[in-house]
């Protein structure tokens, strides 16, 4: 997608997103269309090509209409019928392929590339390849001293709200959602009278990290656009998280999240939408997590 | 009290209580993440050895987390039968796990002295005992609670219905709850994980299930799990709720990472009692892990078994309707693979029904753990024989709003139909008049949920 088109598409939803919004979380939206299945004489058909939504297997629905209806508010595996009391080999093969899929996209990782292209800076925790990435979270919470530097030089003044990406448990999610996310926060914020700092990616990151951000950058908000570890065949959710004048060990609670970023979640410039109107709430009332009431 | 003995004329030799209950757990990667583990496979048995000789009354005196400084180590032992625990705490675990095990001790006999346990020894006893054992035990120990319908009854397996969403969509919600009814899920609650925790929100999803129940005369409980303080407030404004929910965990420091204290707890129990739609006694619901401590740094340098026991022992204060663990949810770096997922789901049984909750298990795992669909199945073939109250119950194991995986819809009637359990009473009956179940066997209807779509 070209910046000019992303930012007509931004501005489109973040004007609607106000006009019956005011103080409402993300509203539901329709899933976008997949890939109609290709026709290959040769070949079983791809399983994993039906979506979820579109896939009946009830025999003799006594309200056949009102079920697919149902259906397409949900892309749980509802309507997929049984085999005696187990599943149908259609579901039990359709399952074992999307958990393949995202168990896969676990142990990638982001690009090298994915910062320098957005003009990004990219830096690191202290964590040195994937497997300690994995059972190492205490180490994924603290930067190298590279990155310490290099934040700290950066953001020689501290600034009011620091939104930055990290890769957590989904590369993909990241790489699909964090720059459009970062691209409506910015404008929702700025309709708002407030700037973002430049953002920065950090590899190798847990949620806490923001913590040490903070600390290092001194900002007053700090958002983290994080992978979210995967669901089945949905490696692109991601979440955010946001920090009031966060520190290394303050509680869990003190955190604000949305979750389920993705484009059969909330869509990435709805989100971006949705947390402007968070950050600015955070300012305005200077807290943030459990204390903050949404 | 002895701390050392020798193995193959190895002397193995540790310094405190809390040092031996860490190095006589099974492995686990949470251990070794906090340093607590022991070195090798051999000084993981002398901590054995060295435990099976300790005293009930030295762990007593040993706490992990010291009583001045805890208030779950402070709720644990003041709710303690002082008279009971004077019965037995010259008795040494090793003894006490045979006593557990041996054919004339009752489930009756068992609940009464665990009246006199801190969960300190819940959890030691449970390091002595092999996978069998944990389940040959929980089996002894029938636990029931009463909020609208009874669980843990004899011969019982419930499920609670889990119609999570990514959006909360209500329709969304809706054919999830309908399918999953008809499946012959959700006697023991429905209830839903929330994206949004608010209050408006969580009013609005409970009304739904209220006016669901009403017109369909569904013999259940419902609950949204949302922060306890968020339910509170949707209760006070009128919200039609039977439950109220919240995770713990077994420190004061892991409880403040997730906003709570006992005293708001015991609030929210009188709240839902005074202002709340079920019968009662029972109107807690309580999710803990191993590992949660440890992940908000809330562990005190001991064992996530033994700080998962302590959840227990406090939970129990609340007089809980449900408490499940969640096992597998939390990752690689607490519980590695399936293996010790399903070491920690016996483990967890065990404790919970030891301590005298009535306790289920989310048997699960994540995308980033070396475990699949079958481990799980393995897991809750397992737990049933264990006689756990509930699993959960998810269209095909598929959560698409937490991203894990565990029990689906059509575990339920497998799981009963195979071990010759039915789901509770109430909602047993319910399914026979709505023909979704005929002499123990689904009917056609079942799994159809547009039954219920008029």
């Amino acid at each position: 997608m070209s910046e000019a088109s992303l930012r007509k598409i931004i501005e489109e939803v973040v004007k609607s997103y106000y006009a019956v919004n005011s103080e409402a979380s993300p509203k539901m939206c329709t899933p976008l269309p997949m890939e109609i299945p290709s026709i290959d004489s040769d070949a079983i058909p791809d399983i994993t090509k039906t979506t979820i939504e579109s896939y009946f297997a009830v025999p003799f629905a006594e309200n056949k209409d009102a079920y697919l209806n149902y259906k397409k508010s949900t892309p749980a595996r509802v309507g997929i019928w049984r085999a005696g009391p187990r599943y149908t080999t259609e579901t039990l093969l359709r399952f074992r392929a999307d958990h393949a899929i995202a168990q896969d996209a676990v142990f990638t990782n982001v690009a090298e590339d994915f910062a320098s292209n957005k003009g990004w800076v990219e830096v690191q925790t202290v964590i040195k390849e994937k497997d300690e990435y994995l059972t190492r979270p205490d180490l994924g919470r603290i930067l190298d001293e590279h990155a310490v530097s290099t934040l700290k030089l950066n953001y020689s003044t501290p600034p009011k709200v620091l939104v930055y990406v990290s890769d957590g448990l989904s590369s993909i999610a990241v790489e699909t959602n964090a720059y459009d996310t970062f691209k409506s926060i910015e404008m929702g914020l700025k309709a708002k009278g407030i700037s973002v700092a430049q953002p920065f990616f950090l590899r190798y990151g847990r949620v806490p990290a923001m913590d040490h951000v903070s600390e290092i950058v001194g900002s007053e908000v700090t958002v983290v656009l994080i992978g979210e570890r995967p669901g089945l065949a949905t490696g692109e959710s991601m979440s955010c998280y946001m920090i009031y004048r966060g520190k290394v060990g303050n509680n869990e609670s003190l955190r604000t999240v949305v979750s389920n970023i993705h484009r059969n979640g909330t869509p990435a410039v709805e989100a971006g939408a949705y947390i402007a109107d968070i950050i600015k709430r955070m300012l305005d009332e200077k807290k943030s997590g459990v204390d903050l009431k949404l | 009290m002895k701390l050392k003995t020798s193995l193959f004329n190895q002397v193995y030799e540790f310094t405190s209580v809390k040092e031996v209950l860490a190095k006589a757990n099974e492995e686990k990667s949470g251990d070794r993440l906090a340093g607590v583990a022991a070195e090798t496979a051999a000084e993981r048995v002398a901590a054995k050895v060295v435990l099976s000789h300790l005293t009930l009354e030295d762990i007593y005196k040993n706490p992990v987390v010291p009583y001045e400084e805890d208030e779950v180590t402070r709720v644990i032992y003041d709710d303690l039968n002082t008279t009971i625990y004077d019965e037995i705490k010259a008795w040494e675990v090793g003894n006490f796990r045979e006593w557990i095990l041996d054919e004339n001790t009752t489930g009756d006999m068992i609940r009464r002295v665990s009246r006199g346990l801190t969960s300190e020894m819940v959890a030691a006893v449970t390091k002595l005992m092999s996978n069998l054992d944990l389940v040959y035990a929980a089996k002894k120990i029938k636990i029931k609670a009463h909020c609208n319908t009874t669980i843990g009854g004899e011969n019982v397996l419930g499920i609670r219905l889990q119609p999570n969403h990514t959006t909360d969509n209500l329709d969304g919600i809706m054919i999830s709850l309908m399918e999953g009814l008809s499946y012959g899920v959700g006697d023991a609650v429905i209830g839903l994980n929330p994206v949004n925790d608010t209050v408006e929100n969580v009013m609005k999803v409970l009304k739904m299930f209220d006016a669901f129940k009403r017109k369909w005369k569904v013999p259940t409980q419902q609950c949204v799990l949302a922060h306890v303080t968020t339910q509170m407030e949707a209760i006070r404004k009128g919200a039609p709720s039977d439950l109220i929910f919240q995770s713990i965990a077994g420190s004061q420091k892991g409880n403040e990472a997730f906003g709570i204290t006992a005293d708001m707890l015991q609030e929210a129990r009188e709240l839902v009692l005074k202002q709340g739609t079920s019968t009662g006694p029972n109107v807690m619901y309580f999710e803990t892990g191993q590992g949660s401590e440890l992940s908000s740094d809330a562990h005190h340098g001991a064992d996530q078994v033994t700080m998962e026991a302590r959840c227990y022992g406090f939970a129990k204060r609340f007089k809980p309707f449900l408490v499940n663990t969640v096992v597998g949810f939390i990752g690689p770096e607490y519980l590695y693979d399936s293996k010790q997922v399903m070491r920690a789901g016996l483990e967890d049984h065990f404790m919970g029904k030891l301590t005298g909750i009535p306790m289920g298990v989310d048997a699960c795992y994540t995308n980033h753990m070396k475990a699949d669909q079958n481990d799980i199945e393995n897991l809750a073939v397992l737990l049933t024989s264990a006689g756990c109250n509930y699993f959960m119950g998810i269209p095909a194991g598929d959560d698409i709003m937490l991203n894990y995986q565990c029990t689906g819809y059509h575990e339920a009637q497998t799981l009963r139909s195979l071990l010759g359990l039915k789901p509770i009473k109430e909602f047993a009956d319910w399914m026979e008049e709505m023909g979704l179940l005929k002499e123990g066997k689904l009917t056609d209807r079942a799994g159809d949920a547009s039954i219920f779509m008029k």
